[in-house]
């Protein structure tokens, strides 16, 4: 496990540093935009890594409560743990990117608001781990099935409140006809955040399932010691 | 022994312990009561703006109320461990979910029937749209507090802190529904849009959701 | 060991290598034992010896960590949920309910319909059915007898009691040794965790000792000539 963390966290960082340029550098500067728009090349990937964690958590948590296997309920964690950071990551890149595109930090658009909600979600359902006393799994399996049920119902919530009200969102998606050096770019930057997802999550996992294997070697410690 | 059968005799049980002890309905009625009063000082009840917001005010001053009300719940089955008496019989699990569930929702409802007038008296409502909408919307609004409150009020018995766990668990979750709740009440009351939209989100999140529960209320009761 | 000397009826229960974690402490270690039928067991220890623990794994309350249980045939718990009753360590009963309408509650639990059955229970534990006094108002002594009742209603047979004289006074306590007796002349098989051993010494037919999560040993109560009988 050592070993291969050590082979690709450089991998992972030099890749990271080639996207980057061709982001930053190689990629060409958006019309109207300005380089502002190359926070495009993090923020959809942040958000389609934000979204893979959840899934992955909604699908370890009934794994768990069919199966009761203390290993999906290690990843069902980690993808939590891993969701949230990329979730607040896009909020973040979000309002940076709004402030001077927009004119202003926030707007209760459909697409942030979703987000944000989302990440509430989440991190209530890690809050419920963190402050649960006894029978955590089974308590954060049951959450995440209502997490999950709960996205596409936000999702259509607020489309409808978010269209049916005029809003001061100017400009409209910026996927709609991406010139092909940016799509290559983009495509790059989307591939390598999926790695840095699973990566994340692969390392998270083992640390839970490290600290699962403690508590049951303390356990059948306690179990033969004083017989 | 049907789930129907022991739903209906674990309800009627839980209204007459109510009705003698009257704890929830007393403490949620004051809570109710202190939520309006401080409302209509922090925001201008005779502005003309007040009724756009009302639907807001509302629903959250009843979604506070019935935070108050979810967490008693549980409250007189943990007393004496009256719990354990109910999980070793055979009686199915999701007929206690079902009677603690609807319990609620009558208190709320109750409540809700009583905080109206003081809402309609202090903002002088008056609904522009036709008024059974309302009721619809807040039959389906209360419903779906309410059985996701039961759910986590139940999930929240064993977490440290319990009280404060359930609104961070519930209020999340509750987002959408509280969206529809707040958007119908304010499009019947202003008459500017059709709430149907909202009926229908409510509806879909009801069924989802109470779906959900009944699925996985037994796994939770009885993990221990 | 006492309880398997006897190989013609098949035991009530048997555990198999029972382990209970909270954490990472060990409350039952490595459990095997069977049980058979129409016994007054008693069940001595120390606190945290893993008595109660024990008594909530097999009244089905709690998911044992590792190893196996069987309960009158059964692998699920929940199967044989009507032929067990269980008196847990509090009273189980609701403080803002009558004596009779508890007992009416929990008979409806279990698909009884039939009133009589729960004013059978009361009067056989000594208690006026027609008490209209709150359970909140009971006297331990009367709480605990009134407990009895709930847990003995559906007439099981498997009785499993957890503490069920404390806070009582001792002539409660030995009307309600008694009654376990006849209990379990009836063929009924009873659990009692007790500190107070002297209590049962009359009517106990196997005395089961716990230490630290584990059963170290059984003595079987030698009967007089007199009371043999209610041996079988």
């Amino acid at each position: 496990m050592k070993r291969l963390a050590l082979i690709t966290l450089p991998l992972t960082l030099v890749l990271l540093a080639v996207s980057s340029y061709l982001a930053l550098v190689v990629a060409p500067t958006e019309a109207t935009m300005g380089d502002v728009q190359r926070i495009f090349y993090y923020h959809v990937p942040s958000a389609w890594v934000g979204g893979f964690c959840f899934f992955i958590n909604f699908v370890a948590s009934i794994w768990y409560l069919w199966k009761r296997s203390p290993r999906s309920d290690a990843l069902a964690a980690a993808s939590a743990e891993v969701g949230v950071v990329f979730c607040a990551v896009l909020l973040i890149e979000g309002t940076l990117w709004a402030r001077p595109v927009w004119g202003i930090w926030w707007t209760w658009d459909a697409r942030l608001t979703t987000t944000l909600v989302l990440w509430l979600i989440y991190v209530s359902y890690l809050v419920l781990r963190r402050f649960s006393a006894g029978q955590t799994q089974v308590m954060a399996a049951a959450l995440a099935v209502f997490a999950f049920a709960d996205v596409p119902i936000v999702y259509m919530s607020i489309r409808w409140f978010r269209t049916q009200h005029p809003s001061p969102v100017m400009g409209g998606g910026e996927n709609s006809g991406l010139a092909p050096a940016m799509l290559q770019v983009f495509l790059v930057n989307l591939a390598l955040f999926t790695v840095l997802g699973i990566l994340f999550i692969w390392l998270r996992y083992k640390l839970e399932t490290a600290e699962q294997a403690l508590e049951s070697a303390h356990a059948q410690a306690a179990l033969k010691g004083a017989a | 022994m049907t789930t129907l059968t022991v739903t209906r005799t674990t309800l009627l049980k839980d209204l007459r312990m109510e009705w003698r002890s009257k704890d929830a309905i007393n403490s949620m009625l004051f809570f109710a009561l202190l939520v309006v009063v401080i409302f209509s000082f922090a925001f201008n009840p005779t502005a003309e703006e007040s009724r756009m917001i009302a639907g807001g005010l509302i629903w959250v001053a009843f979604l506070f109320a019935a935070v108050v009300a979810l967490n008693q719940t549980w409250a007189r089955e943990l007393r004496n461990q009256v719990l354990d008496a109910y999980r070793v019989s055979p009686a199915p699990p999701n007929a206690l979910f079902l009677a603690k569930a609807i319990g609620n929702f009558l208190f709320v409802v109750v409540l809700e029937c009583l905080m109206t007038p003081l809402f309609v008296i202090f903002y002088e409502l008056r609904s522009i749209g036709p008024v059974w909408q309302l009721i619809v919307v807040a039959l389906l609004g209360t419903w779906a507090l309410v059985v996701n409150g039961t759910f986590f009020a139940a999930l929240s018995i064993r977490t440290r802190s319990r009280e404060i766990m359930l609104p961070l668990i519930l209020f999340p979750i509750s987002i959408p529904a509280l969206l529809g709740m707040v958007d119908a009440t304010t499009s019947i009351l202003t008459g500017e849009a059709t709430p149907d939209f909202w009926i229908k989100l409510l509806a879909v999140y009801d069924i989802v959701f109470t779906a959900i529960c009944l699925m996985l209320f037994e796994t939770v009761l009885n993990a221990e | 060991m006492a309880g398997t000397s006897e190989p013609h009826p098949p035991p009530v229960i048997l555990l198999d290598n029972l382990v209970k974690f909270f954490g990472r402490f060990a409350a039952l270690r490595g459990i095997s034992a069977s049980f058979a039928p129409g016994r007054l067991y008693v069940v001595l220890g120390d606190n945290g010896a893993g008595k109660s623990t024990l008594l909530r794994v097999v009244a089905g309350l709690m998911e044992p960590s590792q190893g196996s249980i069987s309960l009158l045939g059964a692998k699920r718990i929940r199967e044989v949920a009507p032929r067990i009753g269980y008196m847990g360590h509090a009273p189980l009963l609701y403080d803002e309910l009558s004596g009779m309408e508890n007992l009416r509650y929990f008979a409806g639990l279990y698909g009884i319909p039939d009133d009589e059955v729960s004013r059978n229970a009361m009067r056989m534990v000594g208690l006026d059915p027609d008490l209209p006094r709150r359970v909140g108002q009971y006297s331990q002594g009367m709480r605990q007898r009134l407990s009895l009742a709930r847990a003995v209603l559906h007439d099981p047979e498997l009785i499993l009691l957890d503490e069920p004289f404390s806070n009582v006074d001792v002539h409660s306590a030995r009307d309600m040794a008694a009654v376990l007796g006849r209990v379990r002349d009836q063929g009924k098989t009873i659990f009692v965790v007790t500190h107070q051993a002297a209590l049962m010494e009359d009517v106990a037919d196997e005395f089961v000792h716990m230490a630290a999560g584990q059963i170290v040993s059984r003595d079987e109560v030698v009967r007089k000539s007199v009371n043999v009988g209610s041996m079988r």
